[in-house]
């Protein structure tokens, strides 16, 4: 898994005259959070091998202010909001793609009437028509034959109506999809959203991603996908919380992507 | 004719009533702060017919989904009927649409007859899963006093007047199949309609009347009066109940939200702040462009019911107390104090309340009391992960989390209130671009690790 992965930024690639296809924002938490870097590596290898021409903004890149804005921070936001429009504007962005559903949702619904308007992609369905063109292929991996089922991040799916993209990436390993009770538009949110995962949960008699974790428990299911690295930290905590990191590993799209083309 | 006029009294005071109340719930909802609305008129109006028309997000659950369909079906068509009486009413007439429609009529009242029988049933059904199952969302903390007799109030009243229906259509069916001499000889030839034939479901309650023709004319009418006096007061009793939602469904879902749940509007005067200080060129000393010195700051975010926008307002009369929102909410699952239905009742309760100050001390009264605080906790507002998930359960297309997140931005704009967890957030945002303390000339480092 040794080779060395490739990640142009938009100042080099500007500075040697060259325009990137598309933007890889990666977010705040596939910057610094350790697990959550791992995705970010996934996805790059991806699009490494896909030979997709990307950048990322790196140390130009700060918060899209999702957290703030659910919080009521509705200044800070639009401080952030408009310091990224500036900078993608001045690189004259016109597509991103992000693992991140906040920024997701962020960038595609709520930038474009501050003057940010891009054409914004999830990761899963980037990757989703990456295999749809046979720009990359999976075979093997150690999940072929495996279990998995798919917890929707409510940013991607309720919230954007991205319910099948990820399920058609999952289809395409030899595995058995096999969905939670509460799914797609039903499904439970892991906990973190709304700048819940930046604080204490409010006084209860459960913590909410314990809750969903006994969704996942009771699939039977040796992983867990998703595609939210909130979503990735709710399940891991849940599933140790239950004791099972040996049994179920909460992994991202991307990751069982990675891991089937063998990268 | 002495009824006519006693009815067409009764017929106008109620309707007088009605609409008096129906503006006073207007003024109501036009307290909120304008948002427009009027865009994209053929989603609008497809909407609505998918979900208040079609009612299509009432088969995620299918059981009480079908009940509901019987009485809203019912409830439509019956409204034919009632549209007879109340011209049999003003004209002193019997059935008037039976000379206009001949035998057809009678197809129309079995159909009537058999749709007055499944509201029946699909009440009866809904007091049991109400008061013997006890489904746990009728019986959360927010479900006591008025919230609670009113859902059973309605029941009770349908059950009655669709009784009332089909009594009246007993005791008419024997007086219409008595010979005609014998209808004269005691005065009652207005039921000599020559009607023959029996009422699908009132024909066996037929057996129920007594033989005397007096004591069925008596039956007849009173059942008639029963009905239509019925009706006014149901009409009259709407506007204060949760049933509002028979009428406001329909505006409500029209002029829902057409954007993707999760995509929350920028406040503009925020933008305008904001630009101005992106904006070199700006003066902040500059004096404020004519006309615009007495204009009342904007508050950022909502502290009371008049800082939200009318749709909100519209919402919470809207809402229909069926607790769908509460029964998925992420937060009130795991036991913490939030639940999307008390926001609801909250704001309309408080928009009752500062309705009636209005009409009582006039517009510029202060009661010292707010939406938040007085009516929701913060705790509750922060307990809220902007899931959607009751957005998305919603039968009329309310948007619960769009108040939550309009009182936060009191809270962190007004008062800088909030939890002290995500101050530090704003801090490191602020200061590094990500929430947490890492320098944002690290934000590339994960490529080399
Ligand atoms: S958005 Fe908030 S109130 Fe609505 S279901 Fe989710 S947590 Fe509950
Ligand atoms: S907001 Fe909607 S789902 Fe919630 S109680 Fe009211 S009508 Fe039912």
């Amino acid at each position: 898994m040794e080779n060395k992965i490739k990640v142009p930024t938009m100042a080099e690639m500007t500075a040697s005259g060259e325009t990137p296809d598309v933007l890889f924002w990666v977010g705040c938490a596939g910057s610094f959070d350790d697990r959550a870097k791992k995705i970010t590596k996934a996805f790059v290898k991806i699009l490494n091998k896909a030979d997709i021409k990307f950048a990322v903004l790196g140390t130009e890149e700060a918060c899209s202010g999702d957290p703030a804005k659910r919080a009521g921070n509705e200044f800070l936001f639009q401080m952030q909001a408009m310091m990224n429009i500036q900078v993608m504007n001045g690189y004259n962005v016109t597509r991103v793609v992000t693992t991140c559903p906040h920024c997701f949702n962020t960038l595609k619904n709520e930038y474009p009437k501050l003057g940010g308007k891009y054409e914004v992609l999830h990761h899963t369905e980037l990757i989703n028509n990456l295999l749809e063109a046979g720009k990359i292929t999976v075979e093997g991996g150690e999940f072929k034959g495996k279990k998995i089922t798919y917890h929707d991040p409510c940013y991607l799916g309720r919230g954007n109506d991205v319910y099948e993209a990820p399920r058609e990436v999952l289809g395409k390993i030899d595995t058995a999809l096999v969905e939670m009770a509460r799914s797609r538009r039903n499904s439970l949110c892991c906990g973190a959203g709304g700048a819940q995962m930046f604080k204490e949960a409010e006084k209860g008699d459960k913590e909410i991603f314990v809750e969903r974790t006994e969704d996942v428990l009771k699939t039977n299911a040796n992983v867990v996908a998703t595609g939210c690295a909130f979503c990735n930290t709710m399940l891991t905590d849940g599933v140790k919380r239950f004791n099972k990191e040996d049994e179920i590993e909460v992994l991202d799209v991307a990751e069982l992507i990675a891991n089937a083309a063998d990268l | 004719m002495i009824s006519s006029v006693i009815f067409i009294i009764i017929l106008a005071a109620g309707i007088y009533v009605f609409a008096k109340k129906v503006g006073v719930i207007r003024r109501n909802i036009l307290l909120g702060k304008d948002i427009d609305r009027s865009d994209r008129k053929d989603e609008r109006w497809k909407t609505m017919a998918r979900v208040a028309m079609g009612q299509s997000k009432m088969s995620a659950r299918p059981v009480a989904g079908l009940l509901h369909l019987f009485v809203y079906v019912g409830f439509i068509l019956i409204n034919i009927e009632v549209l007879e009486i109340i011209l049999d009413g003003i004209f002193g007439t019997h059935r008037l649409f039976h000379s206009v429609l001949g035998d057809f009529y009678f197809m129309i009242i079995n159909f009537f007859e058999v749709l007055a029988v499944l509201v029946i049933v699909g009440v009866t059904v809904f007091w049991i899963r109400r008061m013997v199952v006890k489904i746990p969302r009728f019986w959360s903390k927010e479900m006591k006093g008025w919230a609670k007799n009113d859902a059973l109030y309605i029941l009770y009243i349908e059950f009655v007047l669709m009784s009332a229906l089909l009594i009246m259509n007993a005791a008419d069916q024997v007086l219409m199949a008595t010979p005609v001499d014998q209808l004269e000889a005691a005065g009652l030839s207005k039921y000599a309609l020559g009607l023959d034939g029996k009422f699908a479901v009132s024909q066996f309650l037929t057996g129920l009347m007594p033989e005397n023709l007096d004591a069925l004319h008596y039956i007849e009418r009173g059942a008639w009066w029963f009905h239509i006096i019925g009706i006014m007061l149901f009409l009259n009793y709407l506007p204060y109940s949760k049933h509002f939602h028979i009428i406001l469904a329909f505006p409500n879902t029209f002029y829902a939200k057409l954007e993707p749940k999760t995509e929350l509007n920028n406040l503009e005067s925020v933008t305008k702040e904001v630009e101005m200080m992106f904006d070199p060129s700006a003066d902040p000393y500059a004096a404020p462009p004519a006309g615009a010195e007495d204009a009342v700051p904007e508050r950022f975010g909502a502290k009371d019911v008049q800082d939200l926008n009318w749709k909100q307002l519209m919402d919470s009369y809207t809402c229909t107390e069926c607790g769908r929102c509460t029964s998925v909410c992420p937060a009130n699952l795991t036991g913490k104090l939030l639940s999307p239905r008390k926001i609801m009742m909250d704001t309309r309760d408080r928009l009752e309340e500062v309705g009636q100050n209005i009409d009582k001390n006039g517009a510029d009264y202060d009661d010292g009391k707010s939406l938040l605080n007085d009516y929701i906790k913060p705790e509750e507002l922060w307990a809220c992960t902007t899931c959607n998930a009751c957005t998305e359960a919603c039968p009329v297309l309310i948007d619960p989390a769009s108040i939550i997140i309009d009182l936060r931005r009191y809270l962190v704009m007004e008062e800088s209130q909030g939890p002290s967890e995500l101050n530090a957030v704003y801090t490191n945002i602020e200061n590094n671009g990500a929430p947490w303390q890492f320098a944002q000339a690290d934000r590339l480092n994960w490529k080399d690790e």
